[in-house]
Formats: C-alpha cells, sequence, structure tokens
C-alpha cells in the first residue's frame, strides 16, 4: 500500500500545527485523570461503581488496545495528560515561544537508562498487583497519583520528558505496538533534514520546542519513540515533517535488534496469558493467589508470573531458534526473531480484552451518573443494571483476533527470517502453539 | 524440509503464484468449511442433572460443570460468605444466594458449546472475576478455532514454501 500523507489535507495540517485543538484535548484528558485520582481516593470503595476503576481499566483500556493503539499507534501518548504538569512547569509556560534559558535542573537521562528496561520493570511491578490495582478504587488512585508526580519529579531534574520516554509502564507496550499501526510520522526528504541549520525539530526554535521525546525526526525509522506530540510539525522551517497513512505493521519489516524490545514483547506475550487464565479462567486458587498480596501464595503466583514472562516463554523460543543454520549471534537472531511476538501479543490483548470489557461495559453507564458512589443519579442512569454485551458474538470475534494475529505474526516471522537468514518455521509453530493455549483459555 | 522453507528473496514466477493463490483459496474454502459447516448432535438421551455449587469470594466450587446438550440442569447455589449471584452467559439466566442460604436455578442446555457463568452480585474487589464454566456437549467452537489457526499456519508455509 502506498503512503497516504495526511497532511497535505490543509484542515488536518492545521489542526496539527496549532497548539489549541491539542490543548483543548489535554486539558479535558487532565481533569479526568485528576477527577479519575479523586474517585480513587474519596469515592465508594466498590470498584465496579467507581470512576476510578470504571473509567480507566474498562473504558480507557477499551479504548486504548482495542482503537488507539491498533489503528493510532502512540495516538494515545499525543493527548495522555501525564507528562503535561511537569513538562509546563520544565517550560515554564504553557502556550508561549520557548524561552531559551532551561529551567530546572535539565539534565540528560545517563546512558545506561536510555532504553526501555525501566520501563519493562515498571510495567511489571504493576502487572504483580494487578489483581489489587484493576479492582480497588484508592490503589488506582494512588498509582493514578504517583505517576503524575513521578513525571513532575523526572520533568524537574531531566530534559524532555523523561518520564514517557523511560519510565511509563504504558508507553513501554504503546511504543512496541504501535509499530503495527497503519500512521506514522515521518520526515519527507532526508537531504533537507541533512543540510537544516541548526535542527530545530531537535533543538527548538522560536517556532516550539525541541522533540520533547528526545527522538530527532531525521532519522525516523519505526514509531516505537515518537509520541506523536506533533511539536516538529510545529518547528521544521521546511514543512519537511509528515502525518502519513500507511500499511499496517510497516515498521516491522525491518526488525528489532534490541533485547529490552524483544523482552517487553515476551512481557506482554506472557501478562496477557497470564491474565486469561487467572483473571477470566474458572481457577479460584489463582485469584485468591493474584489477590491476597504479600501472603505466601501471592509470593508464588509472582515467582510463577516472572518464570513464565523470563524463564519459560523466551527458554522455549530460544530453543526453537537454536538449531537454525546462521552465522549471526543467537542475541541477534533472538531479538530479531522476537519481533514477530509484537503483532500475536497485541491480538492476544485483543481477545483478552473483548471478553473483559464487554463483559463489564454496562458499569460505564451506571457511574457515568453516579461517578463516585455516593447514591448521585446525574443523568438518571445510576440504577443501570449489569448486563453483559454481545456474548453471543464474543467467542468468534475472539477467534478472529487470535487467528488474525497468528497470521500476522507467522507473515512477520517470516519477513524477520528474511533479514537474519534462517527458518521462520520454528518461530511459526511457537506461535501456533501459544495461540492454541490462548484458544484454550479464552473459549 | 526447514532449509528449503529458507526464504528466497527472488519473485515467483506466474504459474507458481497461480499455484500458490490455488492453494491459498483452498485453504480458504477449508477454512469457511471448518468455521460454519454444522456438526452432527450426539444421540444423547437427555437427562435430569442436579449440581451444588459453593460461592464464596471469589470462586465457585465446583467452578467447571459439564452437560450433555438438552439436559435438565439444575443448579444450587450456595453462598458461603457474602450474597453472590450465577449467572450464565448467552443463557442470560441468573439466580442470587444469601449467606448460608441456598437458591435453585432450573433451565434446559439447549445451546452447545462453553460458556462462562459469574457473580452478577457485587460481592467484594475481584468480583467482576468470580467465574466458573459451563460446558454443553462439546465445546465445539474450540475445536473449529484449533482447525482455523491451524489452515492459516498450514496457508503461511505453504506460501513460504511456493516462494522459495
Amino acid at each position: 500500500m502506498a503512503k497516504i500523507e495526511l497532511t497535505r489535507i490543509p484542515f488536518i495540517k492545521n489542526a496539527l500545527k496549532s497548539r489549541y485543538p491539542q490543548l483543548a484535548v489535554f486539558i479535558v484528558m487532565l481533569v479526568g485523570y485528576i477527577f479519575a485520582i479523586l474517585a480513587g481516593l474519596i469515592g465508594t470503595p466498590v470498584g465496579s461503581h467507581n470512576f476510578s476503576i470504571v473509567f480507566v481499566w474498562i473504558a480507557w483500556w477499551a479504548v486504548l488496545i482495542l482503537v488507539a493503539v491498533p489503528f493510532f499507534g502512540r495516538g494515545w501518548c499525543s493527548v495522555c495528560p501525564i507528562p503535561l504538569p511537569g513538562e509546563w512547569l520544565q517550560r515554564g509556560a504553557i502556550l508561549s515561544p520557548p524561552d531559551k534559558k532551561p529551567k530546572w535542573l535539565n539534565l540528560r537521562v545517563p546512558k545506561m537508562f536510555r532504553n526501555i528496561w525501566l520501563q519493562n520493570i515498571s510495567f511489571l511491578l504493576l502487572a504483580l498487583f494487578s489483581s489489587v490495582l484493576l479492582t480497588t478504587p484508592n490503589i488506582t488512585g494512588i498509582v493514578l497519583a504517583a505517576m503524575l508526580f513521578a513525571a513532575i519529579g523526572l520533568s524537574t531534574i531531566f530534559e524532555r520528558r523523561a518520564f514517557c520516554r523511560y519510565l511509563c509502564p504504558v508507553g513501554g507496550f504503546i511504543g512496541l505496538y504501535s509499530q503495527t499501526a497503519p500512521i506514522e510520522l515521518r520526515i519527507k526528504d532526508k537531504q533537507v533534514c541533512v543540510s537544516c541549520d541548526g535542527k530545530p525539530c531537535y533543538n527548538g526554535s522560536s517556532a516550539g520546542y525541541g522533540c520533547p521525546w528526545d527522538v530527532f525526526p531525521g532519522g525516523l525509522s519505526k514509531n516505537t519513540y515518537c509520541g506523536l506530540c506533533m511539536e516538529c510539525i510545529r518547528t521544521c522551517p521546511h514543512d519537511n515533517i509528515a502525518v502519513n497513512l500507511r500499511s499496517f505493521s510497516a515498521d516491522l519489516a525491518k526488525p528489532s535488534t534490541r533485547m529490552d524490545e524483544a523482552f517487553k514483547a515476551f512481557i506482554m506475550l506472557g501478562s496477557a496469558m497470564i491474565y486469561a487464565g487467572v483473571l477470566l479462567g474458572p481457577w479460584g486458587v489463582f485469584k485468591d493467589a493474584a489477590y491476597n498480596v504479600g501472603t505466601s501464595a501471592w509470593f508464588a503466583y509472582a515467582v510463577i508470573f516472572l518464570a513464565i514472562i523470563f524463564g519459560i516463554l523466551p527458554g522455549l523460543f530460544t530453543l526453537g531458534i537454536l538449531k537454525g543454520k546462521s552465522s549471526l549471534p543467537l542475541k541477534q537472531r533472538f531479538a530479531s526473531l522476537a519481533t514477530a511476538l509484537i503483532p500475536l501479543g497485541l491480538m492476544f490483548w485483543v481477545a483478552f480484552s473483548l471478553s473483559f470489557v464487554l463483559t463489564n461495559a454496562s458499569y460505564i453507564i451506571a457511574a457515568l451518573s453516579d461517578p463516585l458512589g455516593l447514591g448521585w443519579n446525574l443523568f438518571g442512569t445510576a440504577n443501570a443494571v449489569w448486563q453483559p454485551m454481545l456474548t453471543s458474538i464474543l467467542a468468534p470475534a475472539q477467534t478472529l483476533a487470535l487467528v488474525g494475529g497468528l497470521i500476522w505474526s507467522a507473515r512477520t516471522a517470516q519477513k524477520a527470517a528474511n533479514e537474519v537468514r534462517v527458518s521462520s518455521v520454528p518461530t511459526i509453530v511457537y506461535g501456533f502453539i501459544l495461540t492454541l493455549i490462548m484458544f484454550w483459555l479464552l473459549l | 524440509m526447514w532449509m528449503r522453507l529458507m526464504p528466497s528473496t527472488d519473485h515467483p514466477t506466474s504459474p507458481d503464484l497461480m499455484n500458490q493463490r490455488f492453494s491459498l483459496l483452498l485453504i480458504g474454502l477449508a477454512g469457511l468449511v471448518v468455521a460454519f459447516v454444522p456438526l452432527p448432535a450426539q444421540p444423547i438421551a437427555p437427562q435430569a442433572r442436579t449440581f451444588q455449587i459453593d460461592a464464596r469470594q471469589y470462586a465457585y466450587f465446583p467452578s467447571e460443570l459439564q452437560v450433555n446438550q438438552g439436559d435438565t440442569v439444575t443448579i444450587q447455589l450456595v453462598s458461603t460468605d457474602v450474597v453472590h449471584g450465577l449467572y450464565v452467559d448467552d443463557y442470560d439466566i441468573s439466580v442470587e444466594a444469601d449467606p448460608g442460604q441456598t437458591s435453585t436455578l432450573t433451565f434446559i442446555a439447549d445451546k452447545p458449546g462453553s460458556f462462562r457463568f459469574r457473580c452478577n452480585v457485587t460481592c467484594g474487589a475481584m468480583h467482576p472475576f468470580m467465574i466458573g464454566r459451563l460446558t454443553v456437549g462439546t465445546n465445539n467452537w474450540l475445536y473449529r478455532s484449533i482447525g482455523l489457526a491451524t489452515l492459516a499456519v498450514l496457508g503461511t508455509l505453504i506460501s513460504i514454501k511456493q516462494k522459495a
């Protein structure tokens, strides 16, 4: 599929260049985010009647994983409110042109942290406590507040959006899966960037700020670390930045060679499978273990969780690709072929989330009218009865997602295998076996 | 065999392309058969089956039920701690039990397949995940899905082989 440059359409380009539409969305999101924190802390402790649980873990999660990530990549990051207060503090401004004097410490993030290992760790920390986090409003409120304050704190120490780029537990997997999305921000002509004086897209100018994501757009070849903040569209003096529609998973044609990204793929894949078994399965003993944090059962759950993600899944994968004849080091083959697990993992999450979201979506209607669970009835829907939605099409939809993910993964495996000159068959068989396990867990 | 499946950068010639498209068409047709062809019902005489299910935060015991299509199923729900419910997906039927009390739900299991049953009375933090599973007859959709996944892999391997 040929790329279609969306920024050729004047309405889109003007909307992206202007700061006001984005600011309007930001403000709505920030208000919603702060309200979610407050609801978590002062609202009812009953999760299914509290805005923080219902709107964060059902409504937002559904939009994120079923729509935003698959179709818009880092589209959520472009309107996420978490970095805003820190960024405003860092810049000393909300909309006014940048001041050349750096505010606060403005340090560069140490090189050893310039990868996504911290994001892998932060995601796993939340994942291990997810049964409590997903169901307990005050814990959700505390975690949301902690993320906001961590982003503010890091903005006063480090330059740009250090939290988004290196610590955000959500941003890590959005970045990984954004490679599959049919949208991208790229330069139009590389030569223009090469000859551009001062590189205002990275360093900033009177027209706007240097890339908050610490990315030089001239070198962008995949979506992973571009937050779609649109700052470079505003600063480029040569009109050389484009937002394009493209084919799905275009970035995956050139597989990654980074171990942090490869392990991110395993973390996400394994988490989706564990959640499908623990949260949606019929086994009470696993739910007890996952929920009762601090008990010996929970420690056993945590050890098994980590063993699956860091031992069993990558171990079996390594065994599968070990025998292939290749002059490339195993580490490079591992990282490259793990690219095939990105679409597979995304569709595992889609299949898992369909079940969770469709079953619980009706809570949204009641929580709209009574977001704190205090007996309000703002829109007359507070007494809406819980009712699972579309359960008759759930299983076919999950099969479609999982089989589609398997085909997508197999085609990606073939491209990755082409790059490292090995057979794609072990990777395809690996994806097939994991898909069968997901069928068993979900259907 | 794996070496023969090593990727090649050569583009397939026209007859190869035709073969590949024909193979994929066949696999697509096989996929439609696997997904939609009705399966004969197993001729098992319907029975009356009664299950006592103990409900406590956040699990049912037993949590997995197996019946035959056409069976008359009676569930005696006993709550051992707080108020719990039992709602059967797709059948859209439910029952609630107060602590220490037994409530009864009777229905004819006329829809085949695998169905989750879940608590429909908010019973605590993990309430949304208090889930059990009812299998009526054979879970054909699981086997159809496995068939579709197998065909999908087969199609991909054929496509790779023909490109090689």
